[in-house]
């Protein structure tokens, strides 16, 4: 009985789950278009569980260095939020306050990392709200760390701490158009297998 | 000579005439051994430190440091290696976000149980790269025994 580990969770689960992914989304599209004054488009979300070599895969491969903005969910979720976000996804949110874009991922300055903190806070919030908007549990994330470092490094903290037993983890791929640019974000959200579980309850879907 | 991929929560061996590489270990831990005289090599990436705290008990034996690196050990002496000419070079157990909750410093409590492995194992540590907030992809040379570490801080250090 219960959610064990993630490969647990049933097909009307899962939709659930994809459902989450469809409002966060279309919450993130909003809140970043607000935040960054452009114009931003967000695909549809694919939620999937994956493993954790096939999801550093996804977020193309273990050694591609990347900013990390991790936020913590606490209150009545657990679990963390990371968000991957390459030099072309930085940049145009930088060009939105700044004239200088940034070259070198590991010189980023204050401001830039402030204002990239943010981004992964309303983006990840977008998503701890559509979880309260679908089941009325409420969340809270607290205040993001940006790390700059390879993939696969950048992963391992979130994989180990909620990952569980089996190394999986929910995977949200975006595909993001900024003033009409294409870019990807990959977004993971690792609730833990106690907190997946309080959704379902809540729904009405726990077996 | 070619490169032996070493991926996560797994273990290989090798001769002299190969390199064995794990990628990008964030709080992860690498450990290389090795038998300079017989020419055997062994690279481990472990993900935590103690098989006994998983409720389930089927586990991945080469995922934690208490059961993988007795395992690779076993399997190095099997091919030829000698107990009493090991050693043993370390790299990971970063800490990536550095403001993390610090009572779950799993990259702490890694380096911690990898240490006590080898103890435990009479292997001496005889290159100690670990710690810090930032990640490593780790090459190990079977023909020399060298241990090269890339980050993206330090760049290109040989161990």
């Amino acid at each position: 009985m219960g959610i064990a580990k993630y490969e647990d969770l049933t097909p009307m689960q899962m939709d659930v789950l994809q459902e989450v992914g469809n409002i966060g989304s279309g919450n993130a599209a909003a809140a970043l278009s607000n935040l960054i004054s452009k114009n931003v488009e967000i695909e549809m979300a694919k939620v999937e569980i994956v493993g954790f070599q096939d999801a550093i895969d996804q977020a193309g491969g273990a050694e591609r260095v990347v900013a990390g903005v991790l936020s913590r969910m606490v209150g009545n979720i657990e679990g963390m939020i990371l968000l991957l976000i390459d030099r072309n996804f930085i940049n145009s949110v930088i060009s939105s306050f700044s004239s200088k874009p940034v070259n070198n991922l590991l010189e980023l300055q204050e401001a830039e990392i402030s204002a990239l903190s943010e981004v992964g806070n309303i983006m990840g919030g977008a998503y701890v709200s559509a979880i309260g908007t679908l089941t009325g549990i409420e969340a809270a994330l607290e205040a993001p760390i940006l790390q700059v470092d390879m993939v696969g490094a950048l992963m391992s903290l979130p994989v180990v701490e909620f990952g569980e037993v089996d190394d999986k983890i929910l995977y949200i791929d975006k595909h993001l158009h900024i003033d009409g640019e294409a870019m990807n974000a990959n977004l993971l959200m690792i609730p833990a297998i106690g907190s997946l579980e309080k959704i379902m309850v809540k729904l009405g879907l726990d077996k | 000579m070619s490169n032996i991929t070493v991926g996560i929560s797994d273990w290989k061996i090798c001769g002299t005439e190969d390199t064995l590489v794990t990628y990008a270990l964030g709080s992860c831990i690498g450990t290389c051994i090795y038998d300079k005289d017989a020419g055997i090599a062994g690279m481990s990436h472990i993900m935590l430190p103690d098989s006994k705290s998983m409720r389930d008990g089927n586990v991945n034996r080469m995922k934690f440091a208490d059961t993988a690196l007795p395992d690779m050990v076993k399997e190095m002496v099997k091919r030829g290696a000698s107990m009493q000419r090991l050693t043993a070079k370390i790299a990971g157990g970063a800490v990536m976000f550095p403001t993390q909750n610090q009572s779950f410093n799993i990259g702490g409590n890694n380096i911690q149980a990898v240490k006590k492995a080898l103890a435990a194992l009479k292997i001496p540590i005889v290159a100690d790269d670990t710690g810090l907030n930032f990640g490593r992809t780790v090459y190990f040379n079977g023909s020399d025994g060298r241990m090269i570490v890339r980050s993206t801080v330090k760049g290109i250090v040989t161990f």
